[in-house]
């Protein structure tokens, strides 16, 4: 039983948190955006699990609970929105939803 | 190279090359189905560490619930097909990739030479810590010492559910029907 070394996953993390945030930043689609969002949470959750195992401590899990429960109420009310700009504009392109540009 | 690490690689790859592959699809179901993969793998990995619920919790609520909503949503919304690219800016692409190869290669450098990892994680297989991330135990923490973070993410879940029902109710409607009994 040869435990894999906790910097692995921090390492792995690190790459999904990056292609998260790639994914935020290149795509103009919103709902492309938030699952990318969505993404870099879940990265964190790894992490958190994986020092939860490191320190044989359950708060790193319970928080992963916490997180997964915000992440949750975030997209309910995140997608709620991109219904409700699409229902006024008919595009979900962020680049084109600019009308608080001075 | 152990059988643990040979099976953590290949999941690893299967992450990385299913987050590229939500990032590079055109369709927005594909890129949601890639998402799913994603998850799907890391339950996986959360299993491996140990952590037993968290991976349960993980299938449920994200891959089944989270996403299940991102799908009705792009169906809804019929946003499938994105319209060709109009304004982009040719740089911004290769830029982005430079920018991100260099940031991962920093943390990269980062964790593995300057932090090293710690001490190596013990094995969780002796009986005391083979219920390591049961439900039990994880009940014990978060009925007893997070109990009012677990209050709060109650509320937290009712104002998100006001909110969204708020922001999709139709205005047209209601302002209509406003000025017709002011009449």
């Amino acid at each position: 039983m040869n435990p894999i070394p906790t910097s692995y996953f921090v390492a792995l993390s690190a790459i999904l948190f990056t292609l998260g945030v790639t994914g935020v930043l290149v795509r103009r689609n919103a709902i492309i955006i938030f699952m990318s969002v969505e993404l870099m949470l879940n990265s964190a959750n790894l992490v958190f699990v994986a020092f939860a195992r490191q320190f044989v401590d359950l708060s790193g899990q319970v928080f992963v609970f916490f997180v997964m429960t915000v992440a949750a109420a975030e997209v309910a009310v995140g997608l709620a929105l991109i219904v409700a700009i699409f229902r006024n504009k008919q595009s979900i392109n962020v680049d084109e939803i600019n009308q608080l540009k001075g | 190279m152990t059988p643990e690490l040979i099976l953590f690689f290949l999941l690893a790859l299967i992450a990385i090359g299913s987050a590229i592959g939500m990032l590079l699809s055109r369709n927005a179901i594909h890129s949601a189905l890639w998402l799913v993969l994603n998850f799907a793998v890391g339950s996986v990995f959360f299993l491996i560490l140990g952590a037993p619920f968290i991976a349960m919790v993980q299938v449920t609520v994200y891959a089944g619930a989270i996403m299940v909503l991102f799908l009705f949503v792009i169906m809804l919304l019929g946003a499938e097909v994105l319209r060709q690219d109009s304004r982009v800016l040719p740089w911004q692409r290769p830029l982005a990739f430079v920018l991100g190869t260099i940031f991962l290669g920093a943390v990269l450098a980062f964790i593995f030479l300057a932090w090293g990892g710690g001490p190596l994680p013990i094995a969780l297989v002796d009986d005391a810590l083979r219920k390591f991330g049961s439900p039990q135990n994880i009940g014990k923490v978060l009925f007893g010492k997070y109990l009012l973070p677990f209050e709060l993410t109650s509320l937290l879940l009712l104002v998100a559910m006001i909110g969204a029902v708020v922001l999709v109710k139709d205005e047209k409607k209601i302002s209509n029907s406003k000025s017709q009994t002011s009449k």
